[in-house]
């Protein structure tokens, strides 16, 4: 769908809950992956002949291999408590985008064929034969998900819709029905190392582009270094931190630190990709082996430590599962986390002094922040629970004299997802964009009315290219969202950098 | 011969109820998680899981958060519930029971107020609010219509047309020895303990598995702890082979 055919929605409240309008957003999908794209991740070029049988059997064989999904099946008692919570039904007003109605598409087969009462009496437990417009109403409508959690925070068994979400993209693609816009990406991942496919020899010419800027801004020489064996710290970071505004002010914002704090640190060409789509596509295999590059680069390269750039999703994996699909990490030094987050680090520095910082140098932009989905609800940044939601907020602080929060129901836990994570941000799918950022939206327009908010910051690749693309359809400038490391970039004085005051 | 039928039903019942939610305790328990999925902010330890998992259960932290009408009717009605069972405990141990049941008892007795008013405020969002409207089966309704009858029937007996408890008591502790003794000829008593017979057959083949499903809930039951130390699958650690 083209932009213009959006309707942006006009909501009184962040959280404004609509009546429902049942179809409103029926056969809205991203394009199917290609032949081509299916088969370099193992999957069937198309739509095989014995879909039926091939999804039945794999709907098994996830029960037997994912607790969460046999349980979360079972348990759902349709109280509603998560019927107002996803931001793509607040935006859309589609039932089916309700966490409980989304789950059910699945559900209904499941009954059916799994369990006693739905062979026996579909009519009764809401069960439904499995038909090839099931596949395409499954197609459509767990494209209509983020994965961003939020359903999970407040169903009371903790039923997390992103885990449906994933198993029925993971279905989908083994009966040949994938997603181009995800597939592809992993493709070259595979092959070249980054989802923009960048090879080394381009990637360390940004580099080098990058490290030329720095200095002529600041007559400060500060390295961006790619593959250098023997450093200490391994950087991985979204590739869009080569490339994408704001994210490239973030990268510079990271080497003027690590550049302060005088480590030693390297890119890898190899492993340049912190996002993981296989977490998006719900393919435990293909998630795997793009974690795997990062063990096989920190062993090539030599590193102590591995630190995490800005990143939702990636941090996602990278927290809670590359321990899993890439550890152990015993090679690394044990004295630091096993990923540490970028903005740990800075924290610390900070904290230790070791950065000079002139606040005033962001005094032009009044600032909230935006929790990022899986940052705040899949992972945790510091030391104790609840530090994913401080730390960010403390750099920040420490940074810029003008922020502000939003409203207090749609930040931390409670925050609401920019509308293009989980694999959604493609433009085939901006229609569901702009709609689901509505309520993030609303809560920006609130404390710009309230605050003067001009600017909001963020730690994710994928909110940071959302906003800026959603964010001018709400009334705001493009480069109104910014990297919180574009903010200590913008504050850090480093050592022999020629200030206005000295000159 | 209705008291041995109803005897019957209620061996064949526990049986299928024991059974049936035991093996469903058992697949959930051996089904591996393979992934760390606790919903953040999670406890790092243990414990704090527990501290977690029992806030869940006597408090529905969860959906407090989420949705306070349904909370209030929600949690009404299972904390009545608690207080029914326990209450029905007198009727099923033989002989004397404990001062602590003796104790709870006239709460239990009133607490099926509370229950009948939670679930006809549950049975209420199913018609009045769109969107719980949408997402309503037949069985949704069905189990709150069996539940209210349950209780309905229970309270009737209780407040206006008294049974001989004393002849129920014989009968239910009887079946702890295989003795059958008389029902007394009331259509409320059998009316009572058939839809009761009725739940417990239909609990481990419905969404009642809520119950001990959520102790195995990933995102509630697991420790925020993966990078101290590594989770992995037994079917993951095959890959690695």
């Amino acid at each position: 769908m083209a932009d213009g055919d959006t309707q942006v929605p006009k909501m009184d409240d962040p959280l404004q809950v609509p009546c429902i309008k049942p179809g409103s957003m029926d056969g809205l999908q991203p394009f199917l992956a290609s032949p081509e794209h299916q088969e370099a991740l193992g999957f069937p070029g198309e739509l095989v002949p014995d879909w039926k049988e091939r999804t039945l059997a794999k709907m098994d064989e996830m029960a037997k291999k994912n607790r969460a999904f046999q349980v979360y099946l079972d348990i759902c008692v349709k109280c509603g408590a998560c019927t107002d919570k996803c931001h793509y039904f607040l935006g859309t007003a589609d039932p089916k985008n309700m966490p409980v109605a989304r789950q059910d598409l699945l559900r209904s087969v499941y009954r059916r064929y799994f369990t006693f009462a739905g062979k026996y009496f579909p009519w009764l437990v809401g069960a439904r034969d499995l038909t090839e417009d099931v596949l395409k109403e499954w197609y459509s409508y767990y494209h209509q998900c983020s994965e961003c959690r939020r359903c999970s925070v407040f169903c009371p068994y903790g039923i997390d819709t992103a885990e449906i979400t994933m198993a029925a993209r993971d279905i989908l693609a083994e009966v040949g029905m994938g997603q181009k816009y995800s597939n592809e990406i992993l493709g070259k991942v595979h092959t070249v190392g980054n989802n923009l496919g960048l090879n080394p020899k381009a990637l360390g010419a940004t580099l080098e582009d990058l490290e030329e800027d720095i200095e002529d801004e600041t007559g400060v020489s500060v390295r961006i270094p790619l593959d250098e064996k023997g450093a200490d710290i391994l950087l991985v970071t979204p590739s869009a931190d080569f490339f994408a505004e704001p994210h490239i002010d973030g990268l510079i914002g990271y080497a003027k630190v690590f550049h302060q704090a005088g480590v030693s640190w390297t890119v890898s060409s190899y492993a340049s990709e912190a996002a993981n789509f296989g977490l998006f596509i719900g393919n435990y295999e293909n998630m795997r082996l793009v974690s795997q590059r990062i063990r096989k680069a920190a062993k090539d390269l030599g590193v102590k430590r591995i630190i995490f750039g800005e990143c939702g999703h990636a941090w996602r994996v990278a927290y809670s599962f590359l321990n899993t699909l890439a550890g152990p990490w015993d090679f690394l030094d044990p004295n630091y986390p096993v990923p540490q987050h970028i903005l740990d680090f800075t924290w610390k520095e900070i904290q230790k002094g070791t950065l000079t910082l002139d606040k005033s140098k962001n005094d032009h932009m009044t600032l909230t922040y935006h929790d990022s989905c899986n940052v705040a609800r899949a992972s945790r940044i510091g030391d104790y629970a609840g530090s994913q939601f401080e730390i960010p907020r403390n750099v920040i602080k420490a940074v810029c004299n003008n922020f502000v929060d939003m409203d207090q129901d749609t930040i931390h836990e409670s925050t609401l997802c920019c509308g293009g994570g989980g694999g959604l941000l493609t433009d085939d799918l901006m229609d569901l964009r702009v709609k689901g950022a509505a309520p993030r939206m609303t809560a920006v327009q609130q404390v710009t009315e309230s605050h003067g908010v001009s600017h909001m910051a963020a730690i994710c690749a994928i909110c940071k290219t959302q906003f800026s693309k959603v964010m001018p359809k709400y009334g705001y400038d493009m480069d109104s969202i910014v990297s919180v490391h574009q903010l200590v970039s913008n504050a850090i004085i480093l050592d022999g950098q020629e200030t206005d005051d000295a000159e | 011969m209705l008291s041995i039928i109803y005897a019957l039903l209620f061996y064949a019942a526990t049986i299928l109820l024991v059974v049936g939610v035991g093996a469903r305790i058992r697949k959930y328990a051996t089904t591996p998680a393979p992934l760390k999925i606790p919903t953040t902010p999670a406890p790092i330890t243990t414990q704090g899981v527990v501290w977690r998992m029992i806030r869940e259960v006597l408090f529905f932290e969860s959906l407090f958060k989420s949705n306070k009408w349904i909370w209030l009717f929600g949690w009404m009605f299972h904390m009545a519930l608690w207080l029914i069972i326990i209450r029905h405990l007198r009727y099923t141990i033989p002989g004397n029971t404990p001062w602590l049941l003796d104790f709870l008892q006239p709460f239990g007795k009133y607490a099926g107020f509370a229950m009948i008013l939670g679930l006809a405020g549950l049975w209420a969002r199913r018609f009045l609010v769109d969107r719980v409207r949408y997402i309503s089966s037949p069985s949704d309704h069905l189990i709150l219509v069996l539940l209210i009858a349950i209780g309905l029937s229970g309270l009737s007996m209780t407040f206006v047309a008294k049974t001989d408890i004393v002849a129920v008591k014989a009968f239910m502790s009887g079946l702890w020895t295989f003795q059958i003794n008389t029902l007394p000829a009331s259509p409320l008593v059998f009316l009572h303990l058939g839809l009761v017979i009725t739940l417990m057959i239909i609990f481990p083949i419905s969404k009642l598995l809520h119950a001990p499903g959520l102790f195995f809930s990933p995102s509630r039951n697991q420790a925020d702890n993966p990078r101290e130390q590594r989770h992995i699958a037994p079917w993951a650690a095959e890959l690695e082979k």
